[in-house]
C-alpha cells in the first residue's frame, strides 16, 4: 500500500510509520513464537535514516544493509507480507525461508542483501559502483551499516577504493549510539564518525536522525555528487530505542538515558511538524496510522498462513539450478550400505 | 561442585584461572559489561576489573592479533570470537601468525593463547551464525582444538586448555549452554588429549564430539532396544587426536561410524574416517561411515535447519543399515 498525499513530509511520515508498525508486528510475531528464532533487530528510532536516504535514491540504484535493515528495505519498496513470511522462515518469504530477518534480499528492488556479518555487505557497493561505470549506467549503490561497523577494517578499505576510483557510491552509517551493549564512546576514541571520510578524500557529513527532511536533503545532495564520481560518507545520528535483539533488555544502559533517547523520535517529530505547519491535520494522520496498522496486522496472518518450506529444498540453491544438487547424507548411505546388504 | 550448567562451568573455569594466574586476561566483543553474547563471562568484569576483562570494538582480526602479541609478551590471553562463523575474518592472525610463530622463529617462543568461540545450529540464527567450522582449525598445523560436550568438560577442558603451551581454539556449542550436569571441579574425567568413553558395547563404535555426543547417546539407547550395543567415544580434543582409544575400540567391534555436525566433505568426519580406515583396515567389516552435516549452508527455517545436520534418528538408521 502506498499512501500518497500532497505533502512530501506526509509521505515520508507515512513510510516511517509503516516501518515502525511493521517492526512492532515483528516483535509480536516473536512473542507468538512464530518467528524463526529471536535474532530480530528492530530499527525503531532509526526510521528517518532509512526513509530519508531511501527517498533520495531511485529505481535501478542498489544497496546493502546490515542486520538491522527492515526499515531500509521497506523504504525501497519491499512488500511487508513477503518480509514477514521470510522472518517467519516460510517458503513464501523473500528468500524461501532460508535467509530470515538478517539475510533478506530482493534483487528486483536492488537489494543486494542484508548481512549478519558486521561490515559484510559494505564492499559490495564498491563492486556495484565498478559495474555501473563499466556499463555506463548512472545507477548508484548505497551501503547501510551501523556505527559498530566503523570498527571493521573492511569499511576503510572500501572507502579508500570508492574515493580512489571515484565510484558512484554512498556509505551510510546509522549511528544509533550502540553496538550491542557497547556505547560508541567505548568503541572509539573519536565518536565524531563523519570525520573518517576526510583522510580518504570522501565527502563527509553527519545529520540529525530525528529530522527526516534534513536526512533527505543531505542524502539527495550527496547522492547527486556520488553519481558524478564524488562518493560520500553520511552519518545519521539517532538512538536505538530497544534492545539489540529480541532477547536483550539493555541492562547496560540506565533508564534515564533510555527515556531521553526515546524522545529523539523521528516519527513523532514529523507528525508534530506536519500539524504545526498545517500541512495535514491530526485526524487525517490518525486515519493514515489506522490504515497502516491494518496493513501491517495482515502481514502476521499472511506469515502464519504461509507455506512451510519443503524438506528437500535444503539442497536447492547451493549451486545454480542447472547443475546437480549436493548428494544427501541419507542418499549416500543408501548407495553405500544398501548395496552391501 | 555439584550440579551446574555448561555456561556456568565455563565461567567458573575462567574465574578460577584468573584467580590463580594474574596473567590471564579476557579480550573480546561484549565480554565485559554485557557479560558475553551467551552470558559466559557475566560478572567477571566486576570480579576482575576492566583491565583484565577487556571489551573491544567490533574488530575481530585485531582481537585475535592482539591476543597473539599479548601471549608473546607474557600474558595468557583468552580471546573471544562471538561466533565461530567470524573465524574467516581472523584467519590470517590465527593461521599465518598464531599457528606458525613457534615454528617460523625456530622455537624461540610459543603463543599460549586461547580463542574461545561457539558454533553449531539450534537457534534459527541462519547461514552466517550457525556453522561448525572446526575443520578450518584442524587443517592448520600449530593450532590445538578442543570441543567440550559435557558440563564437566566445559570446566575441565577449558582449565586444561589454559595450561597448554600453544594456541588452543576452544569451540563451545550454542545449543549446550543451558544443559546441566554434575561437575567435580577437582577431578577431570580424563587428561588433556584423551578421549572419554561414556558407553561401551560390542557391536559398533560411534566416534563423535560436541553436541553430537548427546545425539549419539540418545541413538545408542534406541539401538540397545534392537539389541545393537554401541561404544561411544567423545573425542574432547581434535588436536591432539586420541587415535589409540579409537583404535582399541574399533578393533574390538569391527564397525565404526563417525558423527560430526560440520559439513561432510573434507571435514573432521572425513579425517577421522580416513584415520580409522588406515589404522584398523584388517578389523573392519564395513566401510567407516560418516554421518555429518549436509554439504549445504544452514537455513533460518527451524525445519530446514534441524534437517541440515545429523539427528539421533539419522544415526539410528545408519547404525541399523550397518548392522543388518
Ligand atoms: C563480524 C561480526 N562481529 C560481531 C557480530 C555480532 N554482532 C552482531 S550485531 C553487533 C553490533 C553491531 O552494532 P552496529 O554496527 O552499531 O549495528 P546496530 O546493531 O547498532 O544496528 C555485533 C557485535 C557480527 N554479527 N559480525
Ligand atoms: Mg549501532
Amino acid at each position: 500500500m502506498e499512501t500518497q498525499t500532497n505533502s512530501r513530509l506526509a509521505d515520508l511520515y507515512a513510510m516511517m510509520r509503516r516501518i515502525r508498525t511493521f517492526e512492532e508486528r515483528v516483535g509480536e510475531l516473536f512473542v507468538r513464537g512464530q518467528s524463526a528464532g529471536s535474532m530480530l533487530h528492530l530499527s525503531i528510532g532509526e526510521e528517518a535514516a532509512a526513509v530519508g536516504v531511501g527517498t533520495a535514491m531511485r529505481d535501478g540504484d542498489t544497496f546493502t544493509t546490515h542486520h538491522r535493515g527492515h526499515g531500509v528495505f521497506l523504504a525501497r519498496g519491499a512488500d511487508p507480507r513477503l518480509m514477514m513470511a521470510e522472518i517467519a522462515g516460510k517458503e513464501t518469504g523473500y528468500c524461501s525461508g532460508k535467509g530470515g530477518s538478517m539475510h533478506i534480499a530482493d534483487m528486483k528492488l536492488g537489494h543486494l542483501g542484508a548481512n549478519a556479518i558486521v561490515g559484510g555487505g559494505i564492499p559490495f557497493v564498491v563492486g556495484a559502483g565498478l559495474a555501473a561505470r563499466q556499463k555506463s549506467s548512472d545507477s548508484l549503490s548505497v551501503a547501510f551499516f551501523g556505527d559498530g561497523a566503523t570498527g571493521q577494517g573492511i569499511l576503510y578499505e572500501s572507502m579508500n577504493m570508492a574515493a580512489l576510483w571515484r565510484l558512484p557510491v554512498l556509505f551510510v552509517c546509522i549511528n544509533n549510539q550502540y553496538g550491542m551493549g557497547t556505547r560508541i564512546d567505548n568503541a572509539t576514541a573519536d565518536p565524531d564518525l563523519y570525520k573518517r571520510a576526510i583522510p580518504f578524500g570522501l565527502r563527509g557529513a553527519s545529520v540529525d536522525g530525528t529530522d527526516v527532511e534534513a536526512v533527505a536533503e543531505i542524502a539527495g545532495k550527496m547522492i547527486t555528487d556520488a553519481r558524478a564520481g564524488k562518493p560520500g560518507f553520511l552519518v545519521v545520528d539517532c538512538y536505538r530505542f530497544y534492545g539489540h535483539a529480541r532477547m536483550d533488555k539493555s541492562p547496560y544502559r540506565d533508564d534515564a538515558e533510555e527515556s531521553e533517547g526515546r524522545l529523539r523520535d523521528p516519527v513523532i517529530k514529523a507528525r508534530e511538524t506536519l500539524i504545526s505547519r498545517g500541512e495535514i491535520d491530526g485526524s487525517s494522520l490518525d486515519e493514515m496510522d489506522q490504515n497502516i496498522a491494518a496493513e501491517m496486522d495482515a502481514t502476521i496472518d499472511f506469515a502464519a498462513d504461509a507455506r512451510e518450506p519443503q524438506l528437500d529444498s535444503i539442497f536447492d540453491d547451493v549451486y545454480d539450478p542447472s547443475t546437480p544438487p549436493p548428494e544427501s547424507v541419507r542418499g549416500r548411505l543408501a548407495r553405500i550400505l544398501g548395496q552391501r546388504q | 561442585m555439584g550440579k551446574t550448567t555448561y555456561r556456568d562451568a565455563l565461567r567458573q573455569a575462567l574465574s578460577d584461572s584468573m584467580t590463580t594466574d594474574p596473567n590471564v586476561v579476557l579480550i573480546g566483543e561484549e565480554v565485559g559489561r554485557y557479560g558475553g553474547a551467551y552470558g559466559v563471562t557475566k560478572g567477571l568484569i566486576d570480579e576482575f576489573g576492566p583491565d583484565r576483562v577487556i571489551d573491544t570494538p567490533i574488530s575481530e582480526p585485531s582481537i585475535v592479533g592482539a591476543a597473539v602479541g599479548a601471549a608473546m609478551s607474557g600474558l595468557r590471553p583468552v580471546a573471544e570470537l562471538m561466533y565461530v562463523d567470524f573465524i574467516g575474518m581472523t584467519m590470517d592472525q590465527l593461521a599465518n601468525q598464531a599457528a606458525k610463530i613457534r615454528y617460523m622463529f625456530g622455537g624461540q617462543i610459543g603463543v599460549p593463547m586461547i580463542l574461545r568461540t561457539q558454533g553449531g545450529t539450534g537457534r534459527s540464527a541462519g547461514a552466517q551464525h550457525s556453522q561448525s567450522l572446526e575443520a578450518y582449525v584442524m587443517h592448520t598445523p600449530g593450532l590445538r582444538l578442543a570441543m567440550p560436550a559435557t558440563v564437566s568438560d566445559a570446566y575441565h577442558l577449558l582449565r586444561q586448555s589454559m595450561a597448554q603451551p600453544d594456541p588452543v581454539v576452544f569451540i563451545e556449542h550454542k545449543a549446550l549452554y543451558a544443559t546441566s550436569g554434575e561437575l567435580d571441579d577437582q577431578t577431570p574425567v580424563v587428561p588433556w588429549g584423551k578421549a572419554h568413553v561414556p558407553r561401551q558395547g560390542d557391536d559398533l563404535v560411534i566416534v563423535t564430539y560436541s553436541r553430537q555426543l548427546h545425539y549419539a547417546i540418545s541413538a545408542a539407547d534406541t539401538l540397545a532396544k534392537d539389541g545393537i550395543e554401541a561404544t561411544i567415544i567423545d573425542l574432547r580434543t581434535l588436536n591432539p587426536l586420541d587415535i589409540d582409544t579409537i583404535r582399541t575400540h574399533v578393533e574390538r567391534c569391527g564397525h565404526a561410524m563417525v558423527v560430526s555436525e560440520g559439513v561432510m566433505t573434507a571435514g573432521v568426519a572425513a579425517e577421522l574416517a580416513a584415520r580409522i580406515s588406515e589404522e584398523c583396515f584388517d578389523f573392519l567389516e564395513n566401510p567407516v561411515i560418516r554421518i555429518a552435516g549436509e554439504d549445504i549452508p544452514i537455513s533460518v527455517s527451524p525445519l530446514l535447519e534441524t534437517n541440515s545436520v545429523p539427528t539421533p534418528e539419522l544415526i539410528v538408521d545408519a547404525a541399523r543399515m550397518m548392522r543388518s
